[in-house]
């Protein structure tokens, strides 16, 4: 029984109390992702389970095996931070931090749905073949991570500049 | 949480067999039952999990529409011949929750989802649901997210889905496979008023399983919606929500209407009176708000949500008004 985090294969938890979050954060030490309310409500502790953005807290890790889980940890590559990371510096797309990793997650999945063409709440055309990220829909797609230092307007910033173009 | 074993199903007669006993629950993607274990609100020994279930999106030849009760929400609101043919299902979904918790609850798990009542979760204080016979003290406490229709002296919860309001508006049968065998049933059946028993959330019998949802065909659909009232603009439980679709014929009278409340009572609530009232008649602003009055008669709101009643009238008139586009 095993999972694969960040490109590395980990053995599953013997009990199914455990959360994947508490899986990343207490027996992984990625302390990265961030445990906010632990009730779905905030969406800290995002991640993405191959390539799909989901919330870690009501996540038992028993049902993820066999999936391949990225944590904030995993974005960076050989040193370089994600274009999206770079952008939330370039535009002050945080004030304490505490939910940048879960948004960081959240916003790949979401730019990755829009790509696809699934349409949101306030998509006037719901049969439209693309989805393009404007501010009202960043606003809306983006609404499961709360951001209590207020910085969502550095954040849709942040994801217009990195996800709007199609970028990965 | 109290430890609990941990089963995954592959098919549904697996599921069945591992599920008969009454200290077992189907686990979907967990974004209700876990948070309710965590608070001690549910206390399964032993969890079989049926997100593995087989069951896609299938397209009959009769027009309708099978959606596997695994399915995930997402998928269900990507769905083409979803956004198509039954925008005001596409619509509900994308209005619930947070695109996270969407891509992991289930079809069956989101029917199944039991009520946000703060007092249902908190244990130390009385709830006829969480414990039958305890007594409710949201009757008499902070209300404002509670009941307006069909409540009882033992509960005043309300049904927190949007899909269900969707599903009920649209006449979805629900398929249900259990130890005694197979059965179909209409969604508006499925979910029970509270009466007396407010622990008992549905009709499934033990071990009971939803394997699926049928969309019938209804090709005046395509002119549907779905419209929620809440507290922020997004990521919210409804104050009051309506799921509506409107056939007008040639001479601008209603020739069908389909029309369900969320947000107002213990189960999605199918305005059959209002309905009933439209049918055959001139379709414009004075007969919509008619049929929402008649509705609303019955409704009995607590202290802190006075404002429903109205709230859910003029939604009325002003989704079907919307849907009437240039013929108003």
């Amino acid at each position: 029984m095993s999972i694969n985090v960040n490109g590395n294969p980990v053995e599953l938890p013997g009990d199914p109390r455990v959360s994947l979050l508490d899986l990343l954060r207490e027996r992984l030490l990625l302390t990265g992702t961030k445990k906010g309310c632990n009730q779905g409500a905030c969406g800290a502790c995002s991640v993405l389970v191959d390539g799909e953005r989901i919330i870690s807290c009501l996540a038992l890790a028993v049902q993820y095996e066999g999936r391949s889980v990225t944590t904030v940890e995993g974005l960076a590559e050989d040193g370089a931070l994600h274009p999206l990371q770079a952008a939330f510096i370039a535009h002050d797309g945080f004030q304490c931090g505490y939910c940048t990793p879960g948004q960081l997650c959240s916003a790949l999945g979401m730019a990755a749905e829009a790509r696809r063409g699934l349409p949101s709440a306030v998509t006037a055309d719901l049969e439209a073949d693309s989805m393009p990220l404007t501010r009202d829909e960043i606003r809306e797609r983006m609404s499961g991570n709360l951001c209590r230092c207020g910085a969502h307007n550095g954040i849709v910033d942040a994801i217009l500049d990195a996800c709007a173009g199609g970028g990965r | 949480m109290i430890p609990f074993t941990y089963t995954r199903a592959h098919d549904a007669a697996e599921a069945i067999r591992l599920g008969a006993d009454a200290a077992t629950k189907y686990l979907g993607g967990g974004t209700n039952l876990v948070d309710l274990m965590r608070e001690g609100a549910e206390r399964p020994g032993a969890l079989v999990d049926v997100t593995g279930l087989p069951g896609a999106i299938e397209e009959s030849q009769d027009g309708s529409l099978r959606i596997g009760a695994a399915v995930r929400n997402t998928a269900v609101a990507e769905h083409r011949a979803v956004r198509a043919r039954y925008p005001m299902l596409a619509r509900a979904i994308l209005a619930g929750a947070s695109a996270q918790i969407r891509n992991m609850a289930t079809v069956g798990g989101n029917i199944l989802q039991r009520t946000r009542c703060a007092y249902f979760y908190d244990g130390t204080v009385r709830c006829n649901k969480r414990t039958p016979g305890a007594g409710c003290d949201a009757i008499d406490g902070f209300n404002r997210m509670h009941a307006i229709l069909g409540a009882s002296a033992y509960c005043v919860a309300t049904h927190p889905s949007d899909m269900c309001v969707a599903l009920a508006a649209l006449d979805a049968l629900v398929e249900l496979e259990g130890p005694g065998g197979r059965r179909t049933i209409p969604l508006t059946d499925l979910h029970r008023l509270p009466g007396d028993r407010p622990d008992l959330d549905t009709v499934l019998g033990p071990g009971e399983l939803i394997t699926a949802v049928v969309l019938p065909p209804l090709p005046w659909a395509q002119r549907s919606t779905y419209r929620k009232v809440r507290d922020r603009a997004s990521y919210a439980f409804a104050l009051v929500s309506v799921a509506a679709a409107l056939d007008l014929a040639e001479d601008g009278t209603v020739r069908d209407v389909r029309l369900a409340l969320g947000g107002v009572a213990h189960k999605p609530w199918r305005a059959e009176r209002a309905e009933q009232m439209l049918r055959g008649r001139p379709a414009g602003t004075e007969s919509f708000r008619a049929a929402a009055d008649a509705e609303l008669a019955g409704a009995a709101p607590l202290r802190d949500n006075a404002f429903k009643p109205e709230l859910a009238r003029r939604l009325i008139t002003a989704v079907l008004g919307e849907l009437m586009g240039d013929a108003a």
